[in-house]
């Protein structure tokens, strides 16, 4: 679960590391009352998931009430890459003497937390120079960890003691929030020396948000996403037209990528899991009938254990109740598969022999 | 001993198969954790089909029962006493594999198969730290299992794919390690084992991890990996080969190429930050370590051939 800036940063004031004082605003009254408590000028800050924000224009300075409404409106309404903002984030402008890079990064291959700092903030951090990178136990950053790294940066005095203690609080959140990634960049040093976070990066594993219920409120799904998540699906909604239904991630994957050679485009990526039976393929093809620009279906089971002739009868099932009316290009591997193919005899679904020949045939019928 | 030398000398086919002149030889005990619920059940009857020797299953509350002539224990602890069983298959829900897990370590099993998917990470790290400490491993979790073909199974996999042979198949997939093990199959390149590594973003056997337990078997001559977009366990995999000199032909397979970034594709690892994880940082270091990637999982088996002809 990836968290909006403000809402990392909400986690962050709970631990006690300093953020800038700022206001969400969702419209322009709102923005206005922030704007008035904090006192100009301002950052507004554009609330999104995907990256690049500053390059994107959708972070931008207001100096004046008169510069608020039309700099807000504009953000709200401005998409990168393909995501509308929920809400912006009006923030005071802080007094920086220097600029930091610090993460806590789950580290898969060591199975442990790396802790990432460069003297160098608020660029990405693959390019940033002079990288320190630390190994953190699970059970968290010990204040030794923490002031050696402060040396290596470069850090004096009172800024390493602030290092110390906004580390330390960070590896907290990270191990008591269950968190795959925190990411601060960039941290500001102060005239004063204290440190301050000026963004945040926060990504907390699903699979732990069940013991979590105070971060419940962060999740954000689409009705679509919720419906695939109560009947076990993994959906991703992609931006072309075929959909893609299979049973297992890997093997849907594999699929999208063959479809993207073939020149098709996925418009879903959808996974039911390892048991197909007639219930689940029913139930995926009617999370597919719900996204508009799908203009047909491919279906690739690999099966052993499922029997084709069920497959088979939940699409018929799914086309006599005007679930969908899209062409199926289906892959079937399993028992009674010459059943499967009589059944299909008529409709607009059609089962081919390999994975290859259904996806030469999808792509082919939507060039018509 | 150490803990070194335990992970030096842990032996999975000896776990799962043992050796010739055992009394038990491919009829190595194995209990079943959550052998009642509907999955566990499921699976024990398939695994006891294929012949697995499921020896003992496990649910709480339901010890004294019987399960297809299988006996059923409250705990872990009476079901290894009365079985000797060294390999758990773990079919339990994920809220509750951390507990159940160190269960299984404390009553002296030598190999966890995880089979749940959605343990949080934390757990899974915890019950590997632990797992080390008893000089035990872990295979998962959200991992299909493990399966030598035509003598024993523990997890998921359906049987028609696989067909015994001198090939190694490890995977970061579950159907995509059937696929790929059938289309070997169909061409003769039979299997000595079948490991899936797991979807997760922590494994209790990594890739590297499970070629050092093939790395030294003259039975084996070839190792396919089918991996997939997410984290760097290809990238380490490639620098070990080299690293070590591994000698025996590798082909790979990468699937989530036309993914987009930073969503995750179904499986909780399979997801792309920037350019980390990134199939094609996949490739290029797999390029560098002279392993050949095949474009479709059709064409695992020709790239094998084309390698195992030289």
């Amino acid at each position: 679960m990836r968290l909006l800036e403000y809402q990392g940063k909400e986690l962050f004031d709970q631990y006690g590391i300093r953020i800038p004082r700022s206001s969400l605003a969702n419209n322009i009254d709102e923005a206005r009352n922030g704007a008035k408590k904090l006192g100009y000028p301002i950052i507004l800050k554009s609330q999104l998931t995907v990256g690049g924000r500053g390059k994107a224009g959708a972070i931008v300075k207001c100096k004046s009430e008169q510069e608020l409404e039309p700099k807000f409106k504009e953000l709200l309404h401005k998409e990168v890459k393909g995501e509308l903002p929920r809400g912006i984030l009006l923030e005071e402008m802080a007094d920086i003497r220097k600029e930091l890079y610090l993460s806590l990064f789950l580290n898969r291959t060591k199975r442990c937390y790396s802790l990432i700092s460069s003297a160098e903030g608020g660029v990405d951090i693959e390019s940033a120079a002079n990288r320190v990178v630390v190994d953190v136990p699970i059970d968290g950053l010990s204040a030794q960890t923490a002031e050696d790294t402060a040396g290596k940066l470069g850090l004096t005095g009172k800024a390493i003691i602030s290092f110390v203690d906004f580390t330390t609080k960070l590896s907290r959140l990270v191990n008591e929030k269950e968190a795959e990634l925190a990411e601060i960049n960039p941290v500001a040093i102060l005239r004063d020396n204290s440190l301050l976070a000026l963004d945040s990066k926060v990504i907390i594993d699903d699979n732990a948000v069940f013991r979590h219920p105070e971060l419940k409120k962060y999740e954000h799904i689409s009705e679509l996403e919720k419906q695939a998540e109560i009947s076990g699906f993994s959906l991703v909604e992609l931006d072309g037209n075929i959909a893609i239904i299979g049973n297992g991630a890997g093997l849907v994957m594999s699929t999208l990528d063959m479809v993207s050679d073939a020149g098709g485009k996925a418009g879903a990526f959808l996974d039911f899991g390892g048991r197909a039976t007639t219930e689940s393929i029913y139930e995926a093809l009617k999370v597919i009938s719900k996204i508009d620009r799908i203009d047909s279906i491919l279906v690739n089971l690999f099966g052993g254990i499922v029997r084709t002739n069920l497959v088979a009868q939940a699409i018929l099932d799914a086309y006599k109740n005007n679930l969908i009316n899209v062409p199926v290009f289906a892959r079937i591997s399993g028992a009674e598969s010459e059943k499967a193919r009589e059944m299909l005899n008529g409709s607009k679904a059609k089962l081919y022999n390999t994975v290859e020949e259904a996806i030469q045939a999808a792509v082919a019928a939507l060039k018509e | 001993m150490n803990d070194k030398t335990i992970e030096k000398t842990f032996d999975i086919f000896d776990i799962l198969v043992g050796s010739r002149g055992d009394n038990d030889y491919a009829k190595k005990p194995v209990v079943i954790q959550g052998i009642t619920g509907s999955y566990g059940s499921t699976h024990t009857r398939l695994m006891k089909a294929y012949g697995t020797n499921v020896a003992a299953g496990v649910t709480p509350g339901k010890g004294g029962q019987t399960f297809e002539g299988i006996p059923v224990y409250d705990t872990m602890g009476d079901a290894v006493k009365a079985t000797g069983a060294r390999i758990s298959g773990m079919f339990v829900p994920a809220p509750y594999f951390l507990k159940a897990a160190i269960e299984a370590l404390d009553s002296g099993i030598k190999l966890l198969v995880a089979i749940p998917e959605h343990v949080p990470i934390r757990d899974s790290i915890k019950v590997l730290e632990y797992a080390e400490k008893k000089g035990a491993k872990m295979v998962g979790p959200n991992t299909p299992g493990v399966i030598v073909p035509e003598v024993m199974k523990v997890g998921i996999m359906p049987a028609q794919p696989f067909k015994p042979g001198n090939t190694v198949v490890l995977s970061r997939s579950g159907t995509l390690m059937y696929e790929v093990s059938y289309n070997l199959s169909m061409r003769g390149f039979g299997q000595r084992l079948c490991l899936g590594i797991g979807g997760d973003p922590v494994n209790g056997t990594n890739l590297i991890e499970a070629f050092d337990l093939v790395r030294n078997r003259s039975d084996i001559d070839s190792v396919v990996v089918v991996g997939e977009i997410g984290g760097d366990a290809e990238e380490q995999l490639a620098e070990y080969i080299v690293r070590t000199s591994f000698d025996k032909p590798v082909i790979a397979y990468i699937a989530g190429r036309a993914a987009p970034k930073e969503k995750r594709m179904g499986h909780a690892g399979a997801i792309v930050y920037g350019n980390f994880g990134s199939a094609e940082s996949k490739v290029s270091n797999y390029a560098k370590a002279g392993v050949p990637v095949a474009k479709r999982p059709a064409e695992v088996p020709d790239l094998l051939a084309g390698k195992l002809k030289k």
